[in-house]
């Protein structure tokens, strides 16, 4: 679906401030598929995604959408930018509007959309976020909590109704509930109607239970690319790059330096259940 | 920073240079010296003496050429505008090298425009070397000791100062900000750049008010952060860093000198030379 060849990106080139963000990235990422994205701050996440729906332009290399580059002269990038949505960090800065129905209808406004149609998608993409958009739609979007906030922000993305959700650190500075609540409505989204999703994250409990495939950065350049579980795999490189492990697995390993011989590679607290049930029945 | 890279003109270039390690104070002060050098240049001769000491400052300052180019840009616009003027509303009289109706460009009104033009540039890029050889930090502190004496007849050096460092420290932050809630409201399909006067106002709308709700945010934690590191104005304030002139301060003032009296010699002087 994206591909992305050679992809190098330098801010601010020609003065002494320019500064090397992508490094020669050669990434596809497959309808349907969910892939996270980690890697330490100021790796080039965030610069990386902003290529996928052309927001940033490559110094030099290329980006596909359906095999047809989006930088060619004759495609209408607002196009390419409907059909990639991206959430950007922080989300809940970017509402201006004096209702939350009417910021969640800014995007299918830019469609240009007729009323009837904007309408429908506000209040399907607010249910999709656990909103009651009878309750919450004449209401102030600054008047609400930050976890809410932040679900009006991807309402707003979700009523362009993109093929494919790009989510920059959406748990960032919300509480633990806050935090359940976003993931638990990103699976739903996964789960009822099959988007392609790419997850930016800190939290690698997320990655463990969202994605199957992990990409990770470090100073500009791809460093790993495979199944979760694979790149989970080596815990030293990880933490060589500064990344850490699931908690889970932390915790299995914990077991395992105590004697109890559970699975190395779990990821998810229901496979460390298994896992450690299995151990425990077997010794 | 990417949609916005136009603005970013006269930025601090962070080098270790003999121009950088200036006392700010001498930097200001010869600066607006040089401001009034350039206006009472009268010669051609003049105009050369000040372009090799712009050079000259620019090579020692360690400062890109191509970058101080760059800075200059937007100014270009502004010079042909001069240019423009003084060739079509100059004084009338002289050798005239094209008449085509009641437009008349003599060769006297070219000569004076490009001077004037030039001039102007030269403006520029002295106001311009100080940006770029003097954080905004540095230039605040000189700034607030040469007010200082005036403070007798109420002019608020330190609070000044402090809103002009403020304003200076928040201008990338902002532009950042600007360039990041305008991607946002892109990726839902907004268009800043397309459309008619009215449309493009319009547009504005989107990107403004969270710029504003920022801007308050920001200003509020500043303010917290302020109040709990026990700020209460300017009187009593010590600082970490002293201003203090050295000898080097001396020598630029000596050279600044020279080169100025050089620069507005009278062209009888020169031809003599």
């Amino acid at each position: 679906m994206i591909r992305c060849e050679q992809l190098t990106h330098v801010y601010q080139r020609g003065s002494p401030f320019a500064a090397t963000a992508l490094d020669d990235v050669s990434l596809e990422i497959r309808a349907g598929e969910v892939v996270g994205i980690i890697g330490a701050t100021g790796s080039g996440k965030s610069t990386l995604v902003q290529h996928f729906n052309g927001l940033l332009r490559p110094t030099t290399g290329r980006v596909y959408l359906d095999d047809v580059d989006i930088h060619a002269r004759e495609v209408d990038r607002r196009r390419v930018r409907q059909q990639i949505g991206l959430l950007f960090q922080y989300p809940e800065y970017q509402l201006f509007e004096e209702t939350v129905t009417a910021d969640v209808g800014f995007g299918p406004r830019n469609l240009g959309l007729g009323q009837d149609e904007v309408h429908e998608r506000t209040r399907r993409a607010l249910a999709h976020v656990g909103l009651d958009p009878d309750a919450f739609g004449p209401r102030s979007p600054f008047a609400l909590s930050n976890g809410e906030m932040r679900r009006v922000a991807i309402a707003g993305l979700l009523a362009m109704e993109p093929r494919m959700l790009i989510l920059d650190e959406p748990t960032a500075g919300l509480d633990p509930r806050g935090r359940q609540e976003i993931l638990d409505y990103i699976i739903r989204l996964r789960d009822a109607r099959g988007l392609t999703i790419v997850l930016i994250t800190h939290s690698m409990d997320a990655v463990a239970r969202l994605c199957a495939r992990l990409v990770v950065m470090d100073r500009g350049r791809l460093v790993a690319d495979g199944p979760v579980r694979e790149v989970f795999a080596d815990p030293a490189r990880l933490a060589a790059l500064g990344l850490g492990l699931p908690q889970v697995a932390v915790c299995a390993r914990l077991l395992r330096e105590r004697g109890v011989p559970v699975r190395p590679d779990v990821l998810t607290v229901d496979e460390a259940r298994a896992a450690i049930l299995d151990a425990l029945a077997g010794r | 920073m990417d949609l916005l890279r136009g603005l970013m003109l006269g930025q601090y270039v962070p080098v270790d240079s003999p121009i950088h390690r200036l006392d700010p104070r001498t930097k200001i002060l010869g600066t607006l010296w040089l401001v009034l050098v350039v206006f009472g240049i009268r010669s051609p001769a003049g105009l050369v003496v000040l372009t090799a000491f712009l050079a000259a400052v620019l090579l020692v300052g360690r400062i890109p050429p191509g970058y101080a180019l760059r800075g200059l840009r937007p100014v270009f616009w502004l010079v042909g505008l001069a240019v423009f003027f003084q060739v079509l509303f100059g004084d009338s009289g002289g050798h005239v090298l094209v008449r085509r109706g009641p437009l008349v460009i003599t060769r006297e009104n070219l000569v004076a425009g490009a001077f004037y033009g030039y001039r102007l540039i030269l403006l520029v890029v002295a106001t311009t070397l100080m940006t770029f050889t003097t954080s905004s930090v540095e230039l605040t502190d000189g700034l607030e000791r040469l007010l200082r004496p005036f403070r007798r007849v109420g002019v608020p050096a330190h609070e000044l100062a402090l809103m002009m460092t403020i304003a200076l420290r928040f201008i990338p932050t902002l532009l950042e900000e600007t360039d990041k809630i305008m991607k946002a409201q892109m990726a839902r399909g907004a268009e800043f750049a397309s459309g008619n006067l009215v449309r493009r106002a319009r547009a504005l709308v989107p990107l403004l008010v969270p710029l504003f709700v920022s801007a308050f945010r920001r200003a509020d934690a500043l303010a917290l952060a302020m109040e709990a590191r026990c700020y209460r104005g300017g009187e009593h304030r010590t600082r970490m860093k002293e201003l203090r002139v050295a000898g080097r301060d001396y020598v630029a003032a000596g050279v600044l000198a020279v080169v100025s009296a050089a620069a507005l010699l009278p062209v009888a002087l020169w031809r003599v030379g």
